[in-house]
Formats: structure tokens, sequence, C-alpha cells
């Protein structure tokens, strides 16, 4: 099915095809990897919105990459309940093991690293989001064990 | 007595989250028992119950269903949207709900469509929840297989990364798919809700909490806790700096103190209480001397305080309560949508100000002025995410006022990197913002 269709087929279950906006734009970055102009202009097409409406609603969600981004996120929790338990230096060790300072991208593309408001797992910190799944109590130590494991894979 | 655990009763041990093993622990019989009943006898049900909103406002559940116009008073559908965008700062009640008992929030969702008589359910989760997505998903196919549905559709809708969704009328408009600006009230959404119709709004855990007050009758959930305005149990959110932390669910009017040293096991590594964010990060603190107050509205009211979202995070004496407001108020204002001047323009103010104390370059006066710019945001917005900025700083300010001095005399922070916070990097350093006012203007 082309994204068009998809994005179509999902607007079928709103009572106003606008309300998919968001899984359209969901759908259009698992294609692309982040929201170039083309995807906008897909998700347009397929919602009947113009691709500056598109855009001006992505631009809104923090979890829409306007710009190219890795193969593999990791997102490391940096609010108070994790920072209360050392999620600086998770973070940090990230840092290290990647080179790339939050927000930015490994030279070779595989790997975005991002700071994130919180996650919703303060009982286990630090919680790090790897291709937005929750990891759990991660420590220093667990780092290098991470990035190897998205290198790998 | 009822037993303590209701909301997330039969799952203490283990997740129960296929159907059949939620039949076994009663599950869905409380759907039958409202279905055979007059839609307003549910509602009136939940009025005597006396059950109010776990979102953060706590507004009484059964009055707001009562709000919504019956099919005979309106030609327009009738929307329910349960609000699962959980993101408030120290709050992991709703996932902890959707992931041990996803079908009692399905069973609550349809026992609330037959209250108001409404066909159409919207579950609104915040985008990050991925496995949450997932559970509540299987639950909800597996639901409709076994035919529980009727005539009601469920949709669960995932977000996309905004704090300000979780405010009720953001949660519409991004579900309109717009940007999640508040809107401005009235109308309130029980009028003019999701596509201009009557929507009824709750929280995970509230609607959750439905099957339990049919379950356990509204009179005796009435007795539940701190009757009459804080009934029933809460799930409470227990972190930061505690042996154990974690979802404990207990009856309204436990204390602070009881939940951090009996049920948490104290302050890790034998340390000192310095501070408590009760109800989330969007409220004024607690101090140690406040811990044996009892987490009902009322107690926590006459110290001012809040029971939000049902947050308990410990802050032991390693952190600068400095940095701790900064960290805060970056917080609020990386997720301010940016439509009212006060809450936009004031959380820039206050991470610059507080910024100013941890480094030791700001003088006394900006104490006040602070507290001023706080004063100039509460209740001055469409919504109250300025609010939740303003209140934590104010008491930090007020509360730790030697503290923030210490570190003007000193002239910079007084913990420096041995602080728990020292160093925190916060999501809203990754934009380059020019300082809202230059010193001289200060």
């Amino acid at each position: 099915m082309t994204l068009i269709a998809e994005i179509q087929e999902v607007a079928k279950r709103y009572p106003d095809p606008r309300s998919a906006i968001l899984p359209a734009l969901r759908l259009a970055q698992e294609q692309y990897g982040w929201l170039p102009r083309e995807a906008l202009e897909q998700v347009s097409e397929a919602l009947d919105l113009s691709p500056a409406y598109c855009m001006s609603v992505a631009s809104f969600y923090d979890m829409f990459n306007l710009e190219p981004a890795g193969t593999h996120t990791i997102e490391v929790c940096t609010n108070v309940c994790c920072g209360l338990v050392n999620a600086q230096a998770v973070l940090e060790a990230f840092e290290r093991e990647l080179g790339v300072a939050p927000g930015e991208t490994t030279p070779d593309g595989v790997i975005t690293l991002r700071a994130v408001e919180c996650l919703g797992g303060c009982s286990t910190p630090t919680i790090v989001a790897v291709d937005h799944r929750y990891r759990q109590s991660v420590t220093p130590e667990d780092v290098s064990v991470i990035v190897e494991e998205l290198r790998g894979a | 007595m009822a037993p303590e655990t209701l909301v997330l009763a039969g799952a203490e041990e283990r997740p129960v989250r296929d159907l059949d093993s939620y039949r076994a622990v009663g599950g869905y019989a409380q759907l039958t028992k409202a279905r055979a009943m007059p839609p307003g006898e549910v509602i009136k049900l939940l009025i005597e119950s006396n059950l109010r909103g776990r979102g953060g406002a706590f507004f009484p559940t059964g009055r707001k269903a009562s709000f919504i116009p019956t099919p005979d008073k309106i030609a327009k559908p009738v929307y329910i949207t349960v609000n699962a965008d959980e993101s408030e700062p120290g709050t992991f009640k709703d996932r902890e709900i959707m992931l041990r008992v996803p079908h009692r929030l399905i069973e609550g969702c349809l026992i609330a469509a037959h209250a108001i008589q409404s066909k159409f359910v919207f579950i609104y989760i915040r985008g990050e929840y991925s496995a949450e997505y997932e559970v509540l998903q299987a639950a909800l196919d597996e639901a409709t297989a076994a035919g529980l549905l009727g005539d009601v559709q469920i949709l669960i809708h995932r977000g996309a990364g905004a704090y300000i969704c979780g405010e009720e009328t953001g949660l519409l408009e991004s579900l309109e798919g717009k940007r999640g600006q508040p809107r401005s009230k009235p109308p309130f959404p029980a009028i003019e809700g999701l596509y201009a119709s009557p929507t009824l709004i709750n929280n995970v855990e509230t609607i959750t909490t439905i099957p339990v007050v049919l379950e356990v009758g509204p009179e005796e959930f009435a007795q539940i806790g701190v009757p009459p305005d804080s009934t029933g149990t809460r799930v409470f959110c227990l972190s930061g700096n505690v042996v154990r932390p974690g979802a404990y669910e207990r009856p309204h009017g436990i204390t602070v103190r009881e939940l951090i040293y009996d049920i948490g096991g104290g302050i890790a590594g034998g340390r000192e209480l310095k501070a408590v964010m009760v109800g989330g990060s969007s409220f004024p603190v607690m101090t140690p001397d406040e811990i044996d107050t009892k987490l009902d509205a009322t107690s926590l009211g006459q110290k001012g305080l809040f029971i939000g979202s049902g947050v308990i995070t410990a802050i032991d004496d390693r952190a600068c309560i400095v940095q701790f407001a900064l960290r805060v108020a970056q917080f609020y204002m990386h997720e301010s949508c940016g439509k009212c001047t006060p809450c936009r323009v004031g959380t820039r103010w206050l991470v610059q100000l507080l910024r100013a104390v941890e480094d030791g370059t700001a003088s006394e006066a900006d104490f006040d002025l602070a507290l001023d710019v706080c004063d100039r945001i509460i209740g001055k917005c469409l919504c109250v995410l300025g609010d939740s900025a303003a209140m934590p700083v104010a008491s930090c300010v007020t509360k730790f006022r030697d503290e923030f001095r210490a570190h003007l005399e000193h002239g910079g922070c007084l913990f420096g990197a041995d602080s728990s916070l020292a160093g925190l990097y916060a999501p809203v350093d990754q934009h380059h913002l020019a300082p809202v006012a230059h010193e001289a203007g200060l």
C-alpha cells in the first residue's frame, strides 16, 4: 500500500479526516526517517491539507524530526526524578561514547542522541528510550552495551 | 472495610492483561450491571460516590458527566475522551494502570459511554508510550472480538510529544488535528468540546475507578479515604531518593511520611529529607516539617498544597534547591505552547532569574522580582501551564529563601558539583534563545 492510501485508511476511522494528522505524520516519518518536504506533501495530499499546515502541526510536537535523524534514537530522561539519581551521568556517558552532544546525530548517521523531558518511568530511573522502547534503571555502566547493541543491529 | 487495592485489584503481583484473566477477577461484571441500569442512574451512583478526577483538577466526576446533554436535548453526537497523555513530571500511575489492568480501563470507558449515551470514545495516549499503546490496543482488540463494545467505538489515538496536550482543551485541539494550544473557556468541553460537540474528558485513573465504584457500591466507596471530599484510593507515584520507589495504591489520607518511610523504606543511603515534590512538579514543594500532612485535598489545601496526580518525589539533602527550581522552570519553558504572553515570556524570565541566582550574579531584589513574575503569570493565562511553573518556583523562593540568599553571599552555588542535580541538562538548552531582558533592564 502506498503511504497516501495507508493514511487515508487510518483517516476513515475518524469523524473528521484532519484528526488523522498525527498518525499520518507518524507513518510518514516511519517511511522517510524524518519529515522532508516530500513527506509533508504526501500527508497533505492524503488529508487534503496544505503542506504548510502539516508543517505547522509537525513543528509543534517533539517526536517529529524536521531534520534528518539517525537510524536509531537514544533518548535520555533528564527531568528531576531521573536527575535526582544521576541521569546527568548517564547522558554524559552517552555523549562520550557517541562523541555527540544532545540533539546531534553521529557522523555515520546511525544514532541520534537526545535529552528529553519526563518519560513517565520515575520509579526506575534513569529511563532511556532506545528506539522508543524504555530501558529502566540505566546506569553509566550500561551505556556502552546499549550503543554496541545498536551498532551491531 | 474494602481492601486497599481497588483500581489495581487482581494485578498486585502480575499484570492482568488478557480477557480471560480479567474475567477471572470479576472483569466486565460491572459493565453488565451498568447496562442494565438507566444511564442517569449510573451518573447518580458516581455523584453519590463523590469520585473526583485523578488528573490533577479533582473535579467531581459524576457532576462532570451530568453536564453532558442527553440525546433528546441535542442533535449532535456526544464524545468521551480519555486523557492518557500522562506527562506530568513524577507521574507514572496511568502507565502502570494501562500495563497492569488495561481491560479495567476499557470497562470504565464502556460504563461511562453508557452513562452519557456516547457512541464514540477516544483514548489519547502520549506518543512516547509504545509498549503501553500495544498492551492497550491488544486488550481493546480482545474486547471488540468478544462483542463487549456493543455499538460503541473506542479509538486509541497516539500523541506526538507535547505536555500541553494533557490540558483538556489542548488535547481536544490536538485530537482535531491542530497544534495542541488550549482554548479559551467557556464554552466548556461538556457543551462544546471535540468537533464542537459535548465531550466528557476524564483521566485514565478516574475512568478505571468507575467499575470499582459500581463494584463496592457508592455508599461504601464514599467511606474509603477521607470523606466527604477525598474518597477512594489513589495510585501514588513514589520516586526520587527513596529506597523502594514504585506505584502504590492506598486510600486518600495516608501521610507523606508513611509513604516515604514505611512503604518506601525511607531515604536512600540514610540521608536527610530536604523537600518533597507533592502532586507533581506543577505545585508548591513540601518541606520536611510538613510530611505528616495527610494526602487528601482538604489537609493539603490547608497548607497551600495540592494532591495533583498523586506524585511523591523525595529530594534528599544533596540537592541544591535553586537547581531544582531552575530545572522545573526549564521544563515549563520548554512546554509552554506560546499562546499566552505571561506564560511564554514569564517562564523564560523565571529560568533567566534562577540561573542568575545559581551563578551568584543575582541580587536580593531579584528574589522579589521572581515572585512578582510568578504573580503576573498565575491566573492570567488560558490554561494553568504558566501557573504550574510559577507555583513551585514561588514556593522554593519563599520556603528556601535562606538557601537562595546564601548563593548570593557565596557568589554561586554552595553545593557545586556535589549537588545531586548539578549540571542537569534540560531539553530547552537545545534551543538557542536570546535573553528576555538585559541586565540593565533588570
